[in-house]
């Protein structure tokens, strides 16, 4: 079973990359943009078949090593 | 007096603290982090350098390690523990001290000289100097912009747990004299009891008039006072 974890910035954490790739992109003429925030991106694949168990152990690994959530929030979605 | 210096893969800082401890007859063991026990010492540190790549985040993968649990007791027991740069990360990471430390608000590794300022000498790490002594310490580090939530900086500022900031020469302390963007100039935090320090300056490197100055020195003679 496999889920996809995004890792972000909090709302209120400054994220100096984001800024620049979002200042870069406005320089090559993208002026749509408003805000561009980078961040991480974990496939993980388990041998759990229940998947309300499996959901259940991606998040104890987001919150015990993948995400330091003072500053991060994340995302769990199942993908197959 | 006994100190544990912590090594992980990547340690880069830990044959200078080694030294600095040394010169100041500390009796110092290194303790590779595969180790399960932690020799009785009265001081633990976990030093700078890039454990384990800084993969993932600085210092989350070192806080999963074996001897990081042996650290964590003797820090729940009052034990002294000082983490430099890549030890704050760790320190942090490891739940030992809160908060987090980002990356540099201008994006570059910063290796340079910086001035700091002491908050607050009541405490085991600074009673050698003086309240608002200035000092020349270097920095060198990617991730050392300190942030936290408002609950916690309000802890920290009204228990007296921020003993050092960044400052200029003449010690004024603001955001243009902040090299890394960190919260409120913040260069060091103490945990709640003040037996645990995190700090992203290196007082080790400053023992020693031949290579730099000795304005760290007094840190090690604070510890054994």
């Amino acid at each position: 079973m496999k889920f996809a974890v995004t890792v972000t910035l909090k709302k209120d954490v400054l994220d100096p990359q984001g800024k620049v790739v979002s200042q870069t992109l406005k320089n090559m003429g993208m002026n749509n943009l408003s805000q561009v925030r980078q961040g991480k991106f974990f496939e993980i694949d388990l041998k759990e078949k229940d998947s309300s168990k499996a959901h259940n152990q991606v998040k104890e690994m987001c919150e015990k090593l993948l995400v330091n959530q003072i500053i991060e929030d994340f995302k769990i979605s199942k993908t197959e | 007096m006994k100190s544990s210096v912590i090594v992980f893969p990547g340690s880069n800082c830990d044959r200078d603290i080694a030294v600095a401890l040394e010169k100041l007859q500390f009796k110092n063991s290194m303790i590779w982090h595969k180790e399960n026990v932690l020799p009785k010492s009265d001081l633990i540190v976990v030093p700078g350098g890039f454990s384990y790549g800084d993969y993932l985040r600085s210092g989350a993968i070192a806080a999963k390690s074996n001897i990081l649990n042996e650290v964590i007791k003797a820090g729940e027991r009052g034990s002294l523990i000082l983490g430099i740069c890549n030890g704050f990360q760790i320190l942090i990471e490891c739940g030992l001290l809160k908060g987090a430390l980002l990356r540099n608000s201008g994006l570059k590794f910063i290796s340079k000289n910086i001035f700091i300022k002491i908050q607050s000498n009541k405490n085991k790490f600074f009673n050698k100097y003086k309240k608002n002594e200035i000092l020349e310490l270097n920095i060198a580090h990617n991730e050392g912009n300190f942030f936290t939530d408002k609950k916690h900086l309000n802890e920290l500022e009204d228990n007296d747990l921020i003993p050092i900031k960044y400052c200029d020469k003449e010690g004024n302390i603001n955001p243009k004299t902040n090299p890394n963007g960190s919260l409120n100039n913040i260069a060091g935090i103490f945990n709640k009891n003040k037996n645990i320090l995190g700090m992203m300056p290196h007082p080790e490197r400053m023992v020693d008039k031949t290579c730099a100055n000795e304005d760290g020195l007094p840190l090690f003679l604070s510890l054994m006072n």
